[in-house]
């Protein structure tokens, strides 16, 4: 079997979760290979770094450039291409810097890829099975495909999840940073600019009454109002809400927007992608009123209720005002 | 500045309750909804606001079937200038790399400054923009939220990354970018729009007006096959309430009474 590579996305000198995600992805592979870590970044926090990754890597490979101080897929690309061995399989989380990576790469290696994956099968030799959603998550589907001459694989974030107290790899740390070639790039990094800051904190809400594209019309963000005026909640809401400019991005729940850790989040006409799942914390008590009842958010709400939401605000609403 | 925009034809989720097949070889097609994949249409607004401010023009393409000739019309009646069906028996059941494939050669045939593509589309894969750059050996970026022309050789571009945050990169011409929505507010098209556009002539193209290989795209140059669409065994799941409306409001008062969700 080809040799297993994950690579480590990290900032501030802290690992992410999907470090210890990507070897539980990698065992499914293999469960003997001694998965290696890839580390790329610049100066001192990378050493913490590499010390966090070989907690969970039997081997780790840092790369330390100052022309990789910030994660550029189009530089990490042209690394990877130059040092990986030609048959590898490469694992990168699927989140803003894996989509940005893995495809490309997958070229440049000539391996498949295999997008967002959440569950990994071994089917025969070299062929494995995995599980992918597409529409939305209304439908699952198995692909095949061959990683017998390597492959890219970004697995989603938070779907395989560590076991606790796990024993630590005690991986070995190799300095690898002088078999970096060129890394220079026709895309440059210039700067990060921070989210702004909303009037409304929706991350310190106890109770949210969180609205979807199921809202229809900018006019009916007022039943929501409403309601969570009754209930002492907050409003908050999915992206397509904020690409129509109907709420201020800082209302925005999901990957792309805020991390909130509710008590009670109460999802209104929000089918349940994965991105937007990705911003709820802290295992809330969640409500979902949708009028679809194969709608996804189903598999994950605690409590569903069928119903167009235009007509079950307001009479929600209502009867909570007549209990007070 | 000459723009090609990939756009796709796809099952309007918003308006679809995709049901699975019981053999599991596709989901249910009868009477479903199609519309431009959302993404593409943030895409294609884009190219338009760029063309409209620096000259140019704007190629709307698709790899699809007769059918998908109408998500061209639809993006030509929002104002882009051209459009081009690419289509042949040999690009049936292509991966992501084969559209990429495809894609690649009717760039090579053009002279474009610049290539854009969604995010991602209904197989929620978000490959075909990244790979089609990488064949092509152009730089690429992928969730783009922010376009700026510096001049005929760079543009600036912002990224969405995680929380929010943007991430702001400077990019070499000719180059491909992934569209991420929310970056403009696409037009509304009318249905006069989409008569104005009704007999405008759309070529065809095939394999062989491509210069492609047909064992390199389709079926048979796929390396990642789709063997089933399946409904997975759920765990729990949401208990779901029942009863008239009314009683519905009355249980759910109840529990999250219970649950602190209720002052
Ligand atoms: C890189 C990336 C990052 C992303 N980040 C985020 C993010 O941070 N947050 C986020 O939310 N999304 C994010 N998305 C978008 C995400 O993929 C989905 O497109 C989005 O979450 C869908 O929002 P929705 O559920 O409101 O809309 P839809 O998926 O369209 O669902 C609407 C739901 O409302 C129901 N409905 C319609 N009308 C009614 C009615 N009258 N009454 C009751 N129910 C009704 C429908 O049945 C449907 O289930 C991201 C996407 C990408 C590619
Ligand atoms: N069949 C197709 N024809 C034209 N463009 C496509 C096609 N499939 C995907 N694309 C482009 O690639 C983007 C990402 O799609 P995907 O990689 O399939 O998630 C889409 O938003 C389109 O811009």
């Amino acid at each position: 079997m080809a040799q297993i590579f994950a690579y480590i996305v990290h900032k501030g000198g802290v690992i992410d979760d999907t470090a210890a995600e990507l070897a539980v992805a990698a065992k499914k592979i293999d469960a003997s290979s001694a998965v290696t870590a890839i580390v790329t970044g610049s100066g001192a926090d990378l050493d913490t770094v590499c010390q966090e990754a070989a907690k969970l890597y039997p081997e780790v490979w840092k790369f330390d450039n100052q022309a990789l101080a910030y994660p550029n897929a189009e530089v990490i690309r042209k690394l990877l291409v130059d040092v990986l061995p030609k048959d590898a399989v490469f694992l990168v989380p699927h989140d803003t810097f894996g989509m940005d990576l893995g495809p490309g790469l997958s070229i440049k290696l000539d391996v498949p890829y295999v997008p967002d994956v959440i569950e990994i099968e071994a089917a025969d030799g070299s062929t494995f099975k995995m599980v992918r959603q597409e529409f939305s998550g209304m439908a699952h589907t198995h692909v095949a495909c061959d990683l017998g001459s390597g492959g890219v694989i970004t697995p989603r974030p938070g779907v395989f999840q560590p076991e606790e107290g796990a024993a630590e790899a005690g991986g070995k740390v190799t300095d690898k940073s002088g078999e970096a070639g060129d890394l220079s790039a026709r895309r440059r990094f210039l700067e990060v600019v921070e989210a702004e800051v909303g009037d409304v904190d929706i991350t310190k809400a106890d109770v949210l009454v969180s609205i979807g594209r199921g809202i229809e019309d900018e006019e009916n963000i007022e039943l929501a109002e409403e309601l969570a005026e009754a209930m002492g909640a907050v409003v908050s809401c999915s992206r397509p809400i904020v690409d129509a400019k109907w709420m201020e991005k800082s209302r925005q729940v999901g990957t792309s927007g805020q991390t909130v850790k509710p008590k009670v989040y109460m999802a209104m006409g929000i089918s349940g992608s994965f991105q937007h799942l990705g911003g709820i914390k802290g295992s809330p008590f969640m409500v979902a009123v949708n009028k679809n009842p194969k709608a996804p958010i189903f598999q994950v709400a605690d409590v569903g209720i069928v119903e167009d939401i235009l007509e079950f605000m307001p009479e929600m609403t209502e009867k909570i005002e007549e209990l007070q | 500045m000459e723009i090609l925009v990939c756009v796709k034809r796809v099952p309007d989720t918003a308006e679809n309750e995709i049901e699975v097949k019981s053999d599991g070889t596709d989901i249910e097609r009868d009477d479903l909804v199609y519309s431009v994949n959302e993404w593409d249409n943030y895409a294609v607004e884009e190219a338009i606001q760029i063309r409209d401010n620096v000259g140019g023009s704007v190629t709307v393409v698709t790899v699809g079937d007769d059918e998908s000739e109408e998500v061209l019309r639809r993006e030509m009646a929002m104002g882009a200038d051209n459009g081009v069906l690419l289509s042949d028996s040999a690009f049936e059941g292509s991966d992501g790399r084969g559209v990429a494939a495809i894609l690649k050669a009717q760039a090579d045939a053009g002279n474009y400054d610049l290539i854009l593509c969604g995010a991602q589309a209904d197989d929620g894969a978000g490959q075909v923009g990244g790979m089609l750059a990488a064949m092509l050996d152009w730089p690429y970026a992928s969730l783009v939220n922010h376009i700026e022309i510096v001049d005929d050789k760079k543009i600036k571009v912002g990224r969405e990354i995680e929380g929010g945050n943007q991430e702001l990169n400077e990019i070499e011409l000719p180059c491909v970018l992934s569209i991420q929505t929310g970056i403009n507010e696409p037009r509304y098209v009318g249905i006069r729009g989409i008569r104005k556009v009704a007999s405008v002539e759309i070529p065809v193209k095939g394999a062989s007006d491509l210069g492609l290989d047909p064992a390199t795209v389709g079926e048979a140059g796929a390396k990642v096959k789709r063997l089933d669409y399946f409904v997975p065994e759920l765990g729990e799941g949401a208990e779901i309430l029942e009863g008239s409306m009314e009683e519905k409001i009355e249980k759910l008062i109840e529990l999250l009474k219970a649950k602190g969700g209720l002052k």
